[in-house]
């Protein structure tokens, strides 16, 4: 199973970079969607149908939105960037990156063993008593809207409010023209 | 935007009423099956953007009118809060499975597990209205045109 997770794993970097990295934007949108399907994939592999579910949809809808955007607009990726700019991006991506991998590496020793977690208290609890507590057999719908609720309040507050945002600059109604 | 040709669209026509009741299935047995809430509203989202795509912006639009994208959204963000909130009528919790208490009903049967069914659905409301809204604004409107 490890294997097929690194294996995996290396094909959504490979996707990332292309993604950047492509001048035409539709092949950078679609390379994208190599990214959020191999993460179905992986959440297949783990055994999360839950998660594997809301994954290929919500791939699937945000890759046809970003098509149609792009297809309505342009196709050309149009930012120029001078040498300067380049070199001081450079700098700033690797020092990020050695930065997150010295913190992962501090960090991750503290996790649990990978795959292991009914050693975690809370987990623990809500696998042996989420059915009697809820009544919902499905252990997800407990755990997101009845144990872990203000969670999900706060992600759909989230989504509500980037959707105002988006309505808001993205707004004809009453712009000036230019 | 302009439609698609004759076959796209019978294909369509064809598609949308099963994925459309697909998606109520998912929400409604969000707490017995994996999906829930925000698979299904996607779901919902997506059959109305293959209709806008398939026939064009044109043809849809005055059904689109009546949906209100916008206003859905608001409405399932709005019965989710509502829900929160009526925890704390009986001098509870927010969030207190008020309904369960009351009447728990059998788990693993459509009618069980007091809010959380309810709390699908707000959610499928508000997700369906959110991802229709984010379509339509980048992809569909033309200049001058209101949501």
């Amino acid at each position: 199973m490890l294997t097929s997770l690194i294996l995996l794993l290396v094909l959504m970097i490979l996707g990332a970079i292309v993604a950047l990295e492509s001048k035409d934007l539709l092949s950078g949108i679609i390379s994208l969607g190599i990214i959020g399907f191999a993460l179905t994939v992986i959440f297949i592999v783990l055994q999360a149908p839950d998660l594997a579910i809301v994954q290929i949809i919500v791939e699937t809808l945000t890759l046809v939105i970003l098509i149609a955007a792009v297809l309505k607009t342009t196709r050309k990726d149009t930012s120029e960037k001078t040498d300067t700019v380049k070199i001081i991006l450079w700098i700033t991506g690797l020092v990020c990156v050695i930065v997150f991998m010295l913190a992962a590496v501090k960090a991750l020793q503290y996790l649990p063993e990978f795959g292991s977690a009914e050693s975690l208290r809370m987990a623990k609890v809500y696998i042996d008593q989420g059915l009697a507590l809820t009544g919902a057999s499905n252990l997800v719908a407990a755990v997101i809207l009845d144990f872990r609720g203000y969670d999900t309040l706060g992600e759909a507050t989230v989504l509500f409010t980037s959707v105002v945002g988006i309505i808001a600059v993205l707004r004809t109604v009453g712009r000036k023209q230019s | 935007m302009k439609g698609m040709t004759l076959i796209v669209k019978q294909i369509s026509q064809l598609m949308v009423p099963s994925i459309f009741l697909l998606g109520i299935y998912v929400i409604l047995h969000g707490h017995l099956t994996p999906g829930g809430g925000f698979a299904g509203g996607i779901l919902i989202a997506g059959c109305f953007v293959l209709l806008v795509l398939a026939y064009g912006s044109d043809e849809v639009k005055s059904e689109v009118r009546k949906w209100r994208a916008s206003f859905s959204e608001s409405l399932g963000i709005f019965m989710f809060w509502f829900l929160a909130v009526l925890g704390l009528v009986q001098g509870s919790y927010f969030f207190y499975n008020i309904i369960a208490k009351i009447n728990p009903g059998h788990p693993g049967q459509l009618f069980s597990a007091g809010i959380i069914p309810l709390c699908n659905m707000a959610i499928g409301i508000e997700v369906a209205g959110a991802l229709f809204a984010i379509f339509i604004t980048l992809a569909v409107l033309k200049a001058g045109e209101k949501l």
